[in-house]
């Protein structure tokens, strides 16, 4: 069935590893790298048995003509590719690019902060805010030094970063609300606050700039399937209705957002995750992996 | 001559065709309705009393010879059946099997009138299984027109505009967003309705028909409606990307971990094959689960869930049996294999378990009043008659509004209902753009929205100055204008047999 030109599927022209848990993959997509916008992201499927995970769009080349993803192995499926996905191999499928790209344009002073994994989707945004013209504050944490990454690439799109570490072996000590409630202080007129991150990340993010009445808009990661707005399992409830987060969001108004029950809505499948996991691992471990898709 | 076939001289009872034990298949996903044998196809076709105006090809949306592909059935000439099928119906293993033939052809057969009417529907499907079964495909000879035509959306409604448009010669690329053709025959219908290897086969005959498939390609998003006119050099574009964002029910409860969409159940158990091992895709499998709606759609979902595992499988529904939109070949075969049917109820809350999860349900139950907006008589509620029931499991399949994505990336003109706005030949408000099936009319039936797909493809091939081929061959069996209006000089390609 042909799924490509090159129905192999779409090829991995690089790759980094940050830590041992995250990892940098660049993949050729001509189409992809010129459609994408800040704030979107793809559905990728490993394999024929893989699922589709969805993956923010953390950086694109349109001259190279590829896209960037860093993803952060957790499960099953993020564990096998980076086992799996070396510069050569293929995605069976990479779809996008989807949802809303982010509304850039018009702010002067923006905080961009990215928490953990939330540091590689926030950095097309602050990069997108500085080419419209806003003053941009990044605000970047981390468990730890070791785990710091891309912190060049930030400085030179950036006028500031706060580089923040739980453990304070680098930049301030605390987490990154540590970090954005120094901006907001030291800038008054930030008219705008983007937030990336785990849910209670975001949350807390939301909370902090509540009472000061400043727009801050969260990029949600709800469980997707198809990503075209097909099946509703990325519903989200804002203010009082719900919305699809892969076709309405997957930004939004971080003060309407029920940070709860999406924090609930990620526990769907979390004994079949976890049980998907320990099968693959015992694989790994007796040499009997599933064949990835070669 | 053989003798004169009429109302008295033919079988009367339909041929006895054999259905999977109702205990026997709850435990697999293998066709619930076997296939003729080569005898009951014969006894079936021999109940056809060849009318000189047939009324079964009107009530065909695709406008199907049905005499004409009896006739040479009753004849033992198989093969010539498929070629009149495939002359306007070019999936007849599929609309043989979901077809709502009680209210098309079979419901204006005439010999319905005093016994059951010709099973149409079964001798299509016989013809299309035998044609995969044999690798026929009829190809006519095409000769290139030079046009080059996108189809998006590779679901009944595209696949109909492109083999129209193939046959006229066009250059025919289908888009399609998931990583395999098909949209609702793939990631809808289930196996026991409709097997993937059907889909597999019909879609290679479009692949020899010189069509081209491209998955992962989510127009609107990768490029737009209107970059594909003005950028990618395709004279004319048929949008048909299905309905596909799913209602749900607006009560307490409706977000709870187990409640899910009726679309999401079945992307997740027939196209990502979460029921089959070693597919990574988590499935949710409730012991007792609820399903709310009486659709095609719910009908699947419940006769899923069923094989999945579930031991309680309750429908709810507001109407009663006699208003439920599923055709009621389905209703029967899911009460067969023990669904409880709760008519006349609505729910009020889904309960939480605590969780995060679904313990139970609360519902209340109806009565019909006058007649609303669409004829059908409103449901009441009974003051007073809450009641609960445990459940684990909620599947909401109470129809899908129009998807977003085209209306968001294109400045396509839409209704108030955020669906397409087509004028009577399926154009749109983009010149040289063509739309049909759910985008335009929400969700109805695969055939509805083959027939979409052919009537779009003749506005197109009217918009590009197209005819089909110079020369006219082949007797005039054409049919009157169908349901659709379909143009009966259409029918003039140059037939050549292939292998």
């Amino acid at each position: 069935m042909p799924s490509h030109p090159d129905h192999r599927g779409f090829e991995i022209v690089a790759r980094e590893d940050f830590s041992d848990v995250t990892y940098l993959l660049e993949v050729h997509h001509p189409q992809m790298a010129k459609a994408a916008r800040a704030g979107q992201f793809v559905i990728v499927m490993l394999h024929e048995h893989g699922e589709r995970i969805p993956l923010t769009i953390a950086d694109f080349d349109r001259q190279k003509g590829t896209i960037t993803l860093v993803i952060q192995a957790v499960g099953k499926t993020t564990r096998e590719m980076q086992q799996v996905c070396r510069v050569g191999t293929h995605l069976l499928a990479l779809t996008g690019p989807m949802g809303e790209p982010s509304h850039i344009g018009g702010q002067r002073h923006v905080v961009c902060v990215g928490g953990g994994l939330g540091v590689a989707p926030i950095f097309p945004q602050a990069r997108a805010y500085k080419e419209s013209g806003a003053t941009v504050v990044a605000v970047v944490g981390f468990r730890s030094k070791d785990l710091v990454f891309w912190e060049d690439k930030f400085r030179a799109c950036c006028d500031e970063v706060i580089v923040c570490t739980d453990d304070g072996s680098a930049g301030l000590k605390g987490n990154v609300t540590t970090g954005l409630r120094q901006a907001l202080d030291a800038d008054p007129e930030i008219d705008e606050v983007v937030a990336i991150g785990p849910p209670v990340m975001m949350k807390a993010c939301a909370e902090v700039t509540r009472p000061r009445n400043i727009k801050t808009v969260v990029s949600l990661n709800p469980i997707m399937v198809d990503g075209t707005g097909m099946c509703g399992g990325c519903r989200v409830k804002i203010g009082t209705g719900i919305k699809f987060a892969c076709v309405d969001g997957p930004d939004f108004d971080a003060h309407q957002v029920d940070f709860d029950d999406l924090m609930v809505r990620l526990k769907r499948f979390s004994e079949t995750e976890k049980a998907a996991l320990a099968r693959w691992e015992e694989g790994c471990r007796l040499g009997t992996a599933q064949p990835a898709g070669k | 001559m053989a003798k004169r076939k009429t109302i008295r001289t033919i079988p009367r009872e339909r041929a006895e065709v054999g259905e999977q034990d109702p205990q026997a298949r709850i435990r697999n996903f293998d066709e619930v309705t076997l296939r003729f044998t080569p005898e009951q196809a014969r006894h079936e076709a021999d109940r056809c009393i060849e009318c000189p105006r047939p009324a079964c090809t009107p009530g065909c949306p695709v406008g199907v010879d049905v005499k004409g592909f009896i006739m040479k059935l009753s004849a033992g000439d198989l093969r010539g059946a498929y070629e009149v099928i495939t002359e306007t119906n070019l999936l007849p293993a599929v609309c043989g099997r979901v077809c709502p033939q009680e209210n098309q052809c079979e419901g204006a057969c005439v010999v319905g009138n005093q016994f059951a009417p010709v099973a149409i529907g079964r001798l299509e499907r016989f013809v299309g299984d035998t044609a995969i079964a044999n690798g026929w495909s009829s190809i006519p000879y095409i000769e290139p027109s030079g046009f080059r035509i996108g189809i998006v959306g590779s679901g009944p409604a595209g696949m109909a505009c492109a083999a129209d448009m193939a046959k006229a010669g066009c250059d025919v690329t289908v888009y399609e967003a998931f990583h395999v053709p098909g949209g609702v025959l793939r990631y809808g219908i289930p196996d026991f309705r409709l097997p993937n290897t059907v889909i597999d086969a019909e879609i290679a005959n479009l692949e020899k028909l010189g069509v081209k498939f491209e998955c992962n390609t989510l127009v609107g998003r990768l490029f737009t409606i209107e970059q594909m006119i003005e950028e990618m050099g395709f004279h004319a574009v048929f949008i048909g990307t299905g309905a596909g964002y799913p209602s749900f029910l607006g009560i307490p409860g409706d977000n709870l971990n187990g409640v899910l969409s009726a679309n999401e159940l079945l992307t997740r158990c027939n196209m990502m094959k979460a029921k089959d091992g070693g597919f990574d895709t988590p499935l949710p499998i409730g012991a007792r689960v609820a399903v709310i709606g009486a659709g095609n759609t719910a009908m699947d979902a419940m006769r899923v869930c069923r094989r999945l595992g579930a031991e309680q499988v309750h429908c709810i529904y507001r109407r009663s049996r006699a208003e439920a939109p599923a055709r009621v070949e389905e209703v029967h075969h899911a009460e067969q294999e023990g669904i409880d049917f709760h008519w006349l109820t609505a729910p009020v809350e889904i309960l939480d378990d605590g969780k995060g999860g679904v313990r139970g349900m609360r519902c209340i139950r109806m009565e019909l009043g006058e007649p609303d907006a669409s004829g059908r008589r409103r449901p009441v509620v009974v003051k007073g008659s809450e009641y609960e029931f445990d459940c684990d499991l909620v599947v909401v399949a109470i129809g899908t509004n129009a998807n977003p994505i085209i209306g968001q990336t294109s400045k396509i003109k839409l209704d108030k209902r955020g669906y397409i706005a087509t004028d009577d030949d399926l154009a749109t408000s983009l010149a040289g753009v063509y739309a049909g099936g759910d985008i335009v009319t929400g969700a109805a039936t695969v055939i509805q929205a083959m027939g979409a797909g052919r009537k779009a493809a003749r506005g197109m091939k009217r918009y590009l100055g197209l005819r089909d081929t110079e020369t006219v061959y082949g007797p005039a069996t054409a049919p009157e204008a169908t349901l659709f209006g379909l143009d009966p000089a259409e029918h003039n390609f140059v037939r050549v047999r292939t292998a």
